[in-house]
């Protein structure tokens, strides 16, 4: 039986989508019950006093979570988020309230076995209460107190091989796409460079060294299922830089009839005949695609990878054969400054061996950012205050027209005086010659 | 020139313990400006150190992460 009387939030469970009041008093019942005799190393009231907390929360407008706190696990500077709140006479369940992270598997394939060994940890150790996944990707295990923190670390680590995420002013845990294992589009090997990076620069992602957060995400293609575009700090997308293959006779077959467009995905309806110029050539954003005659020709020059015509039809068009990613950088949340996207900035590069050129342009970013970052500026803000041209120059990228976002705007590549020929002196008659007053 | 452990770590102490009527908690580039001749992975070395010999600790937010002397500063009940 619950102990706090909880209208408000019972009546957030009257909506039509799934509810996470109803979810944590499921697991008030199941603490209470314990059908299982585990000898809750928590409180097993814990569910039920975050419910009371969170029920005062709403009536007060106010948050009784305090802010951060020195808990961790020993040597680590990450994956442990101290919470405490303020009422712990009233609330003695949430008391401590501590987050820890998980480092997810790279395109989070599981194991109902480690599904099942995490779910018996947590609720020995633990509120019970998980988040599949946080928004970085990690496992996140909600609500622990700190005499629990090192007996969970170590029978994470010892027994499930597996390690803890990334917080506060570190690399977070890196996280990708499922790429290869299951995807046709994947243009590198997106698990594996994850997978790399992430044992590559564990002491980032576990000593804080950073001016603040720093994010990975790895896309296998431009379709950017993990939207790595617009939440990482460093954006790895997977392209081509040789031509789009088409095979006309199946692209014969898709405007026959013979073959579903976009893989069957609007069959439930009737939309009609397939049209291949008004659902493929009118919507290519570069206007780089013609039919004409029964062939589809493709201006490869011209093409920009948005990929719309290869999801439509992705059995008569592949991807290309000389593939590797883009690397953009800078992209974050409204918190400091407003949103952005990430910018451009390795338009190309080839991800394979142990993919060291690519390390070396992470590694001359950070250099950068932890020198001229101020504290708690996100790399995407010290690229807006410095300049583009600043990240160019110290990892050592030439500038390159698709470096420009839009045209006429913020011009942030400028000419050096030892890049001129004759530096900025000129002969003043000279010009006279040529231009009156 | 390279960082002498002892050196560099009393230094880090004397810094701290001179700001402590104000601050008992330090951003890494507080560290690295007290070394500005040297790289700031050098500077973390030191400091993982420190941490490692329970000098340091770490303080987080959540999203921020800070340095502090060991048992300096108020903390919550049953972290010191």
């Amino acid at each position: 039986m619950a102990k706090h009387k909880t209208p408000l939030l019972d009546q957030l469970e009257s909506g039509p989508w799934p509810s996470f009041v109803s979810d944590i008093k499921q697991e008030v019942e199941h603490r209470y019950a314990n059908p299982k005799g585990i000898d809750y190393q928590i409180p097993a009231e814990c569910p039920d006093d975050l419910l009371g907390i969170l029920e005062l929360s709403y009536v007060e407008g106010e948050t009784h979570w305090k802010h951060g706190g020195i808990v961790g696990v020993f040597g680590y500077g990450g994956g442990v988020i101290g919470r405490y709140c303020d009422q712990p006479e009233k609330y003695p369940g949430v008391a401590h309230f501590h987050t820890v992270r998980l480092n997810q598997p790279s395109g989070m394939f599981y194991k109902t076995d480690f599904l099942r060994q995490l779910c018996d940890i947590w609720e020995l150790r633990g509120s019970g209460l998980t988040n599949m996944h946080g928004a970085t990707g990690d496992i996140v295990l909600l609500g622990t107190s700190t005499p629990q923190l090192e007996e969970i670390f170590w029978e994470v680590t010892h027994n499930m091989n597996n390690d803890l995420g990334g917080s506060g002013s570190n690399l977070r845990t890196p996280a990708c796409c499922l790429g290869e294992s299951r995807c046709e589009y994947a243009c590198y090997d997106s698990q594996e460079l994850c997978y790399n990076l992430t044992n590559e620069y564990q002491d980032e992602l576990h000593r804080p060294a950073f001016p603040y957060k720093f994010k990975f995400k790895f896309d296998g293609c431009s379709l950017c299922c993990v939207a790595s575009i617009a939440r990482s700090d460093m954006s790895f997308i997977g392209t081509w830089r040789d031509e789009i293959r088409v095979d006309q006779k199946v692209v014969a077959a898709y405007v026959g009839g013979e073959l579903a467009p976009n893989a069957g995905a609007y069959a439930g309806r009737d939309w009609g005949k397939f049209d291949i110029q008004k659902e493929v050539v009118d919507l290519c954003p570069s206007g780089c695609i013609r039919y004409e005659g029964g062939k589809l020709e493709i201006n490869n020059k011209e093409c920009v990878r948005c990929m719309h015509c290869i999801c439509v039809m992705p059995r008569a068009l592949k991807i290309g054969n000389d593939r590797g990613l883009s690397i953009l950088v800078g992209a974050k949340a409204p918190i400091l400054d407003g949103p952005q996207m990430g910018s451009l900035t390795i338009p190309f590069i080839k991800a394979e061996g142990d993919f060291s050129e690519i390390k070396e342009f992470v590694e001359a970013t950070w250099d950068w950012w932890m020198e001229e970052g101020k504290n708690r500026e996100r790399i995407g803000e010290t690229l807006k205050r410095l300049g583009f041209s600043r990240l160019l120059e110290v990892t050592g990228t030439k500038a390159d027209p698709r470096h420009v976002k839009e045209p006429r705007h913020n011009p942030y590549i400028f000419w050096k005086e030892e890049e001129v020929e004759g530096g900025w002196q000129r002969e003043i008659s000279d010009y006279r010659s040529r231009h009156q007053k | 020139m390279a960082l002498v452990y002892e050196e560099a770590k009393a230094k880090i102490i004397e810094f701290c313990n001179s700001k402590a009527k104000s601050k008992s908690k330090f951003y890494f580039n507080d560290f690295t400006a007290l070394f500005p001749e040297e790289k700031g992975r050098d500077v973390k070395k030191i400091l993982t150190q420190m941490i490692n010999e329970e000098v340091l600790v770490f303080w987080s937010s959540g999203s921020t992460s800070m340095y502090g002397l060991a048992g300096a500063g108020k903390h919550a009940d049953g972290e010191d």
